[in-house]
């Protein structure tokens, strides 16, 4: 193992110091599409989850288990729909969104709807009885009520986007049926790699995995350090790594 | 002028008489069980009115509905002679529960909540929420994470948190349970010098000997009714009650 993996180590620094162009634009529309995608989720997702978490109505717990069951929908299968609904002959053909970049972000936001919509969901649903009491004994009206839930669990929230992110971020389906990995234009790191791949390029295709992977562990991280940052009262000064864990 | 001044005093004299809270023929059912079969009492400030009996009696059931967070099925509760519902109770009424309930916030975030829903002046907080920590002997948390705290720390942080507000009643349900004995004497300590004309006490538990150093006035609840009222004394050397009896000498079979 060592003998592919420390080559692809020193492959992947290699091409992130080369200063290729081509390199930084791929991890680029891989942060834009991912990120774009996500937030655009956000904007509809967590109205949902805050409903679906917050309200008691009937058959809540079917909506709650489609969206559980969501989660694991294949991206081929979404990334085939949207190329059907987008195509010249589909529904949607005029939005002339088949292989563009925001029509990757598009699919992505749809394709993280029920991880944020679970994850936050349960996390409101999970801090609700007790500190919804409290809130109300103290004299909290219902809005406010909901408010300062929203508010107890937004790092569980930040945790459902970061894990949102990292869908769409290694997701490979939909940017390849709807984006078609046009080089130079949709091109992102998953469709780098299997393309490298398939052309035989093996060390270049372990190099964009490599870059993919150090994105997605150094954002989680960062997440975490913040949460961890926010919940100790560290101040950067009295700040030890040793003292983390 | 002179009517102002007249009218001050009257006021005056309304606040002098003291706060008084009727429960009448209080029912609440979750599905098939009862909780409160029919309760009945008067209850007056100044008192610190204990709440006795068993696991499962009803006590808890009977502060939630105090506290305006569940409607009973049947019932009034009329405060200063007027008909209250859930949501005025909320406002004249506060709750402290058995499991200590802190937000992600710091002490004097957590303090300072209910202040700010129940609009106090902002010059004023700081002042409120620091004399509220030397009652419970916790001065100089503010900062501290409350959360982080031991279950004695947090649990005088929910009592100062209630007594912050300064509501017409206070809800106490089973504030000490769960506490080593040094955590509930602060606590019962702080509960005793809470008393006031203007305020009604009521507390919860099922410990006989905290109820004979705490309460003016004992209400016996057991199965969902109450079986006797009668000051401190009285219920313990003398319960009229049979049920009484039996629970003062350990002897209720379930």
């Amino acid at each position: 193992m060592p003998d592919i993996i420390v080559p692809a180590i020193q492959q992947a620094i290699k091409l992130i110091t080369s200063g290729d162009p081509e390199v930084y634009a791929t991890v680029y529309r891989t942060i834009y599409v991912a990120g774009l995608g996500t937030l655009l989720s956000c904007l509809w997702s967590i109205p949902i989850a805050v409903f679906i978490g917050l309200y008691n109505f009937r058959g809540k717990w079917v909506i709650k288990g489609i969206f559980n069951a969501l989660i694991g929908i294949p991206t081929v299968a979404l990334g085939l729909l949207l190329f059907l609904l987008w195509s010249r002959q589909g529904e949607f053909g005029s939005l002339n969104l088949l292989y563009t970049l925001n029509g990757i972000a598009i699919g992505q936001a749809i394709l993280v709807t029920p991880i944020i919509v679970s994850f936050t969901a349960n996390a409101l649903g999970n801090a609700d009885t007790q500190l919804r009491d409290l809130a109300k004994t103290l004299g909290a009206s219902g809005f406010r009520t909901n408010l300062r839930l929203i508010r107890e669990t937004f790092w569980s929230m930040m945790l459902s986007v970061t894990a949102a992110f990292n869908r769409g971020f290694g997701e490979l389906g939909i940017a390849t049926i709807v984006g078609g990995s046009l080089a130079g234009e949709t091109r992102v790191l998953t469709t780098s790699i299997a393309l490298d791949l398939n052309r035989g390029f093996f060390d270049i295709a372990m190099a964009y995995g490599v870059i993919l992977m150090a994105i997605v562990i150094i954002l989680a991280l960062t997440v975490s350090l913040i949460e961890h940052i926010k919940n100790e009262d560290i101040t950067w000064k009295k700040f030890s790594f040793w003292k983390m864990y | 002028m002179e009517e102002i001044f007249v009218l001050e005093n009257v006021l005056e004299e309304a606040k002098a008489v003291s706060v008084n809270l009727e429960i009448v023929g209080l029912q609440k059912n979750y599905r098939a069980v009862t909780a409160l079969k029919s309760v009945s009492m008067e209850l007056k400030g100044n008192k610190i009115i204990v709440l006795l009996g068993v696991n499962g009696a009803g006590k808890t059931t009977l502060m939630r509905i105090l506290a305006g967070l569940e409607k009973p099925d049947r019932g009034q509760i009329l405060f200063n002679n007027q008909n209250t519902d859930p949501k005025e109770l909320r406002q004249i009424s506060t709750l402290v529960f058995q499991k200590t309930a802190m937000f992600t916030m710091n002490v004097y975030q957590n303090l300072a909540f209910g202040l700010k829903i129940r609009k106090v002046p902002k010059e004023v907080i700081p002042k409120r929420i620091s004399d509220a920590l030397q009652a419970v002997r916790l001065i100089g948390f503010e900062k501290r994470r409350a959360k982080k705290l031991s279950g004695g720390e947090q649990q005088r942080i929910a009592l100062a948190r209630a007594f912050l507000l300064d509501t017409d009643v206070l809800l106490l349900d089973e504030p000490t349970a769960n506490l080593d004995p040094n955590s509930s004497t602060i606590i019962e300590k702080v509960i005793i010098s809470q008393k006031s004309s203007q305020r009604i006490i009521i507390m919860a538990t099922h410990n006989l000997n905290q109820a004979r150093r705490v309460a003016d006035e004992i209400v016996h609840i057991h199965d969902g009714e109450v079986v006797e009222i009668a000051k401190t004394d009285d219920f313990f050397e003398n319960p009229k009650s049979e049920i009484s009896r039996k629970f003062i000498n350990g002897e209720l079979d379930f």
